[in-house]
């Protein structure tokens, strides 16, 4: 459905897509995942033939977005950013004029039934300028899928929601997703783990790694950090736990605190807990860490994995 | 051409929700119709059968309305691409399937016929001095100043969604409106016709309003020349507020 070949975009000097390829089947779910500024935005705007490529074909329902850049935009539904809607028109007023501009016949019947999709029936005559940031939301999402697009694209469709909101959502886009193609970005890494078929991880625009839900799944959960509490000399204790088999890497976080990298799936906390207890040291606590985005990068663009050394053991006061 | 349609309705409504549409269109009237009241009492007071015979026409608004239109033209149409612009709207609007040129078209045709509405109003005083008058007015030269107005404005409101496509920032755009059209209407005043003018000096007075106003649709005539120019002058805007949309592919 949606076919990128070497897309590449500079602003001026700075390079901001760097040669990307990617392809969304039909009815997949893919999802963009990346930190701030890591040029997902971008690439979907051009998609949505908003901004134009620097070089590399961009291919959506079989159209190419430079020559077919209006059925393009037919094509898909576009749920910017930061979604603007203007605040002056009630819901109602909003939806009946991208059904206008959407040329949808039937509008009516639509715009009734996507009302409903999101859950603003008791706000339909409301203005969007008294929405909440949630509702808003979900009415940039309506916008989206008013002219039943082939495909979705959704920019961060989660940000600035709280957590009943963000579950809501997801759900709304896993239903959607059953019968459309859906690209959307996200920085949250559990949210691609649960919404998307497929990962697709960009780093400063280039695609670092491509992987299913499963795999990502893998990749977290391959290696696993845990945090370990402890009263007593903290070097006896790095040398205890360093001897141990299946131990990556160990850090010391805070004074009392050791932050151990294992490539157990249970992080060894077993392992740990007894071979502590057994040398006679105060067990504070013992949590499972998860890993960070950021902290996901690292390891993904670490080419190999490091041997446990005493190097990263620092103590800082 | 009905996307472009879609918009105009949606800008010509906006004007009815915004309060800045009402607070421009009460000046306006609010100022024209001080003016004229001020002039005819001028003209009643002085008014003598043998030493001063002159009769108001009406010139004595139509004048004042020109230069109330230079400043209330650019407050119609600093909201129009520049609101769209700073709230993100644009890119919402132009991921949907419209073209630049009727998004822009649309815009001004919104601007244009909420300046008819407001023109409209202004017939009032017309009938007033109709009424007033014995013999009443000329109703051919009345015609022929309300075509050159409705031309003049039409323009005039093309320049301003053409400006208010460069800038986010309202007041900004009003002022640089404001400035161009200032421009464009006094250079034509202060280049008189002589016979020593040069041909930049003649192309430069052709460039303006004035000439095309004052000495053609205020005394009356409809040459196809100044509709001509006028019409060209608004595409021209026009076009220039549709590439300047168009730019944001080229650079960021």
């Amino acid at each position: 459905m949606i076919r990128v070949s070497h897309l590449t975009k500079n602003f001026g000097n700075r390079q901001v897509i760097d040669d990307i390829t990617f392809n969304v089947g039909k009815g997949e779910i893919v999802g963009f995942l990346g930190p701030n500024g890591a040029g997902k935005t971008t690439t979907m705007r051009i998609l949505t033939t908003y901004l134009p490529p620097t070089s590399g074909k961009v291919e959506i329902g079989g159209y190419d977005i430079f020559d077919h850049s209006l059925e393009i935009r037919q094509l898909i539904g576009y749920l910017p950013e930061t979604v603007a809607l203007y605040p002056d028109m009630t819901v109602l007023e909003f939806l009946q004029f991208m059904a206008k501009l959407r040329h949808i016949n039937n509008a009516k019947a639509r715009i009734n039934q996507v009302i409903e999709l999101v859950k603003l029936d008791d706000r339909v005559n409301g203005y969007i300028g008294k929405l909440s940031k949630g509702m808003y939301q979900r009415l940039g999402l309506a916008q989206a899928l008013l002219h039943e697009p082939e495909v979705l694209i959704l920019d961060e469709p989660t940000i600035g929601l709280d957590p009943a909101q963000i579950i809501e959502v997801r759900n709304l886009i896993r239903e959607i997703g059953r019968d459309h193609t859906v690209l959307l970005s996200t920085h949250i890494l559990s949210e691609a783990q649960q919404i998307c078929d497929r990962v697709l991880i960009i780093n400063r625009g280039k695609i670092v790694a491509e992987d299913t839900r499963e795999g990502l799944q893998n990749r977290i959960m391959g290696t696993q950090r845990v945090l370990l509490k402890i009263r007593g000399e903290a070097e006896d204790i790095v040398r205890l736990i360093a001897g141990m088999t299946g131990i990556i890497s160990i850090s010391c976080k805070e004074e009392d605190t050791l932050e151990i990298e294992t490539n157990s799936s249970d992080g060894m906390c077993p392992q740990i807990a007894r071979a502590v207890v057994n040398a006679g040291y105060d067990l504070l606590s013992l949590q499972p860490a998860n890993m960070s985005l950021e902290e996901i990068f690292i390891q993904l663009t670490r080419d190999e994995p490091e041997l446990p050394t005493f190097s990263d053991y620092r103590i800082h006061n | 051409m009905y996307n472009a349609w879609i918009i105009a309705r949606r800008e010509y409504r906006l004007h009815f929700i915004s309060p800045i549409a009402y607070v421009v269109s009460t000046l306006f009237l609010l100022i024209l119709g001080i003016i004229f009241v001020n002039q005819l009492e001028t003209y009643l007071r002085f008014y003598h059968p043998i030493y001063q015979p002159t009769i108001p026409n009406i010139d004595i608004f139509v004048g004042p309305l020109i230069s109330i239109l230079l400043f209330v033209t650019p407050a119609i149409t600093m909201r129009s691409l520049s609101e769209e612009k700073k709230n993100g709207t644009l890119e919402l609007l132009l991921t949907t399937p419209i073209r630049e040129w009727e998004f822009v078209f649309g815009k001004w045709l919104g601007t244009f016929l909420f300046a008819l509405t407001l023109l409209g109003l202004t017939l009032i005083y017309p009938l007033i001095l109709n009424h007033l008058l014995d013999p009443g007015i000329d109703w051919g030269t009345l015609i022929a100043a309300y075509a050159g107005l409705i031309f003049l404005t039409a323009t005039m409101l093309a320049f301003g969604v053409a400006v208010s496509s460069f800038f986010s920032n309202q007041i900004v755009t009003y002022f640089a409106t404001l400035s161009i059209l200032l421009f464009f209407w006094l250079f034509g005043v202060l280049l008189q016709p002589t016979s020593s003018s040069s041909i930049s000096e003649e192309a430069l007075r052709y460039l303006s309003f004035a000439p095309h106003m004052v000495t053609s649709f205020l005394r009356g005539f409809v040459a196809l020349k100044d509709v001509v120019y006028f019409l060209s002058m608004t595409f021209l805007a026009l076009l220039i507020g549709k590439t300047s949309l168009e730019m944001r592919r080229w650079h960021e």
